[in-house]
C-alpha cells in the first residue's frame, strides 16, 4: 500500500490530475452515457431500464446504411480532393513563398474567424438559382446554371472549402520537416525529381499527410451543416440522422446507437489506416 | 603528382558571383585520376560554393568544368557520375542502414539480391558489422553514421567522391581515427577523393595535394610538404598554424631589416635575390630560448609571459617590454631549460630556419 501512496504523491501524477479529471468528466463521461443510452428501450430518457438490443436491431434493419455510406464516401472524397488541392499550396508555403507564406497563412486562416454557417450561406447566395453566379451569367451571356445548389457537388464544394485549413496546415508542417539536404543527397545519388518525391519527400512528409487526412476525415464524418445548407435534401448524412433522432424524434436511444456505430466505424477505418504505417519510424524515432 | 596521371577533373577560370559579391574568382585547377585532393580555406573562402559547383548543385557564372575532357557545366547533379558526402551526412532517417547504402543502386534499378550483396560488402569495407544492415539510422553513433554515409556514396560507384567537411562535427579522437581510415579507404578503392575542410591539419594527414582557398581565390596548390615548408604568402603560413612574423625589407643578400623596429636580421642565404620585401616567418618549434639561443645570429630580449604544455613540447609566450609584440618559442620535453614567468629571457633562431614570404 505504501508504494501506491508514494506513487500518488509523485509530481507527474499530481500535475496530470487536472487534465485527467477534465478528460474524465468532459470526454469519457458523455461517451459512457451515450453507450449506456444505446442499450435503453426506445424513447426512454432514463438509464434505469433493463438493457436491450432492440435499438441496434431496428437501426440495422432500417436503411441507415445509406446515410453511413454517404458520410463515409463524402469524407473519403473530401480527403482525396484536399490532398490533391493543398499539397502544391503547402509545398509553396513550406519551400517557395518565403515571406509571402505568412500572407497566405493569414488569408487561409482568416475565414475561420467567421461562423461556418454564415460562410456556407455566402456560397448559397453565389450558387442559388438567380443568385450571384447564375444571375450574372444569365444577364451577361444569357446562359443559365440554375441547377448548381442542392446537389452532391455543392456539398463536396462546401466540405472542401470549410476543411481546407485542417489539411493545409499539417501538410505545411509535414513538408517543412523534409530537409533540403536530403533532397540534394538523393539527386546527387542519381534520383530524378519524381524519384526524389517518391523516395524522400512523400515518406518524410507522411506524418503531416496522415494528421491532415485524419482531421479532415473525422470532421467530415461528423459534419452536417454542408449537407443541410448546400445540399438541401439531396443527401442525408449520418450526422443529420443523429441530430434528428435526438431532436425531432425525441428518441435518445436510437441517436445513441447511431453515434456508437459512427464511432466504431471511424475507429476501424483509422485503425486500418494507421496500422499500415509505422508512425514512429516516419517521425524519425525508434 | 600531376605528372603520371591524367587529369580527371579540370577547372578553367571558374568564377561565381552572387549579385555584386564574388564568391569565386578565376579558379584554375586540375585534379589527377586517383588522387586525394583537399581544398582548404577558412569559412567564407568559397570552398562550399566551389564544391557545390563541382557536384552540380550550383552553376558557375563563368568558366569551364571538364570531367574526363567533357564539359559538364550544365549537367544536373543526378546525371553526373560524381557523388558527395555531405557535411550533415544527409542520411535518410526513414530508411534503414541497408536501404540508405542501397539507395543509388535502387535508383539505378539494380536487382535486390545484387544490391544486398554489394551493400554488405561495403559495410564490411567500412568496418561495420553486417547486423547494421537492418538497423535504424537513429540507432547509430556519429562515427557509424560517417561510415554509412561513405558506404552510401561508394555504392554509387562515382568517378570522383566529394567530401564537404564531413568530420567537422565529431570529437577530436574520433576525427583523428576517421581521417586515417578515410585515407586507408582511398588507398583500398583507388578512387579520386576531393575533400574540403577548414582544417589544414586535417588536410595534411590525408591529402596527396592541397589547394589553399582564401576570399574566392586559389592561393597555392601543392603537396603537404610544399605547403608546410614553402608557403606562398603570410596567409598560408599563418593558416598552417602559429608562426612568428616580422615585416621586413631586404638590405642585401644576407640581411633584412624589420620595418617597425629597425632590427637587423640575418636571413636565409638561398633566398631569391629579387625578393625585396615581405614577411619573415619563423615557426615556434625552430625558435630557441635561454642558453640555447645565446650563440645564435638572431636574438631578441623579452619577458617570459606564460608557458603551455603541448604534449611532446612546451611552448613559451615571450613579450617585448610594452607588450606590443609577442613571440612563441617551443622546446622539447627533455630539453632541461626551465624559465619562470616574469623573467627576462633571450630568444633566437638560425638564419636557415627562417623563410620569407609574400604579403
Amino acid at each position: 500500500m505504501k508504494s501506491i501512496f508514494s506513487w500518488l504523491r509523485q509530481p507527474g501524477f499530481l500535475t496530470a490530475l487536472p487534465t485527467g479529471i477534465f478528460l474524465l468528466v468532459g470526454f469519457a463521461g458523455p461517451l459512457v452515457l451515450v453507450v449506456l443510452y444505446s442499450f435503453m428501450p426506445a424513447k426512454t430518457f432514463t438509464l434505469n431500464q433493463l438493457p436491450t438490443f432492440e435499438n441496434y436491431i431496428s437501426v440495422v434493419t432500417q436503411s441507415y446504411y445509406i446515410s453511413f455510406g454517404w458520410s463515409i464516401t463524402l469524407a473519403l472524397v473530401t480527403v482525396a480532393l484536399l490532398l490533391v488541392i493543398t499539397y502544391p499550396i503547402a509545398y509553396g508555403m513550406a519551400k517557395l513563398f518565403g515571406k509571402w507564406a505568412t500572407l497566405v497563412t493569414i488569408m487561409v486562416a482568416l475565414p475561420l474567424l467567421i461562423s461556418e454557417n454564415i460562410r456556407l450561406f455566402g456560397w448559397v447566395l453565389l450558387l442559388l438559382k438567380n443568385g450571384i453566379i447564375d444571375g450574372s451569367l444569365n444577364y451577361l451571356f444569357g446562359v443559365s446554371l440554375s441547377g448548381m445548389l442542392y446537389t452532391v457537388p455543392a456539398i463536396v464544394l462546401g466540405l472542401v472549402y470549410v476543411y481546407l485549413p485542417f489539411m493545409l496546415f499539417p501538410l505545411v508542417i509535414g513538408l517543412s520537416m523534409v530537409p533540403e539536404s536530403l533532397k540534394e543527397a538523393a539527386s546527387d545519388l542519381g534520383a530524378s525529381r519524381i524519384q526524389i518525391f517518391r523516395e524522400v519527400e512523400l515518406p518524410l512528409s507522411m506524418p503531416g499527410i496522415l494528421i491532415g487526412s485524419l482531421l479532415v476525415f473525422i470532421l467530415t464524418l461528423g459534419s452536417l451543416a454542408e449537407s443541410k445548407i448546400l445540399g438541401g435534401q439531396a443527401v442525408i448524412m449520418i450526422a443529420d440522422d443523429i441530430e434528428s433522432a435526438f431532436t425531432f424524434a425525441q428518441n435518445w436511444p436510437k441517436g445513441s446507437v447511431l453515434s456508437v456505430l459512427l464511432i466504431i466505424i471511424s475507429m476501424l477505418i483509422i485503425f486500418f489506416l494507421f496500422r499500415k504505417i509505422d508512425l514512429d519510424r516516419l517521425m524519425g524515432r525508434h | 603528382m600531376d605528372g603520371g596521371h591524367a587529369a580527371i577533373l579540370k577547372l578553367q577560370g571558374i568564377t561565381k558571383k552572387f549579385g555584386t559579391f564574388t564568391a569565386l574568382s578565376n579558379v584554375n585547377l586540375a585534379i589527377s585520376d586517383g588522387e586525394f585532393f583537399t581544398l582548404v580555406g577558412p569559412s567564407g573562402s568559397g570552398k562550399t560554393t566551389l564544391i557545390r559547383i563541382l557536384v552540380g548543385m550550383d552553376h558557375p557564372t563563368s568558366g569551364e568544368i571538364r570531367l574526363k575532357g567533357e564539359v559538364i557545366n550544365d549537367m544536373p547533379a543526378n546525371k553526373r557520375p560524381t557523388c558527395m558526402v555531405f557535411q550533415n551526412l544527409a542520411l535518410f532517417p526513414h530508411k534503414s542502414v541497408g536501404e540508405n547504402v542501397e539507395f543509388a543502386m535502387k535508383i539505378a534499378r539494380v536487382n535486390p539480391q545484387t544490391r544486398r550483396t554489394r551493400a554488405l560488402e561495403l559495410l564490411e569495407l567500412l568496418r561495420l558489422p553486417s547486423d547494421f544492415y537492418g538497423k535504424n539510422i537513429n540507432q547509430c553513433s556519429g562515427g557509424e553514421r560517417q561510415r554509412i554515409a561513405l558506404a552510401r556514396a561508394l555504392a554509387f560507384d562515382p568517378e570522383i567522391l566529394f567530401f564537404d567537411e564531413p568530420l567537422s562535427a565529431l570529437d577530436y579522437r574520433l576525427r583523428k581515427t576517421l581521417e586515417k581510415e578515410l585515407k586507408d579507404i582511398h588507398r583500398e578503392t583507388g578512387k579520386t577523393f576531393v575533400y574540403i575542410t577548414h582544417s589544414l591539419e586535417e588536410a595534411m594527414v590525408m591529402s596527396d595535394r592541397i589547394g589553399i582557398l582564401n576570399e574566392g581565390e586559389l592561393i597555392q596548390i601543392g603537396s603537404p610538404d610544399d605547403i608546410y615548408n614553402r608557403p606562398k604568402n603570410k596567409f598560408v603560413a599563418q593558416f598552417m598554424g602559429e608562426v612568428n612574423t616580422f615585416e621586413v625589407e631586404r638590405i642585401d643578400s644576407r640581411k633584412a631589416r624589420d620595418i617597425e623596429t629597425g632590427l637587423e636580421i640575418e636571413i636565409n642565404s638561398v633566398l631569391d635575390e629579387n625578393f625585396k620585401s615581405g614577411y619573415l616567418i619563423i615557426r615556434p618549434e625552430v625558435m630557441k630560448i635561454g642558453p640555447a639561443a645565446e650563440n645564435l645570429p638572431n636574438q631578441l630580449q623579452g619577458v617570459l609571459f606564460n608557458d603551455y604544455a603541448l604534449g611532446s613540447r612546451i611552448q613559451y609566450q615571450v613579450r617585448n617590454e610594452d607588450s606590443s609584440h609577442q613571440w612563441l618559442v617551443e622546446r622539447l620535453q627533455d630539453d632541461p631549460y626551465s624559465g619562470n614567468a616574469g623573467e627576462v629571457v633571450t630568444i633566437g633562431w638560425r638564419a636557415q630556419d627562417s623563410m620569407m614570404v609574400d604579403h
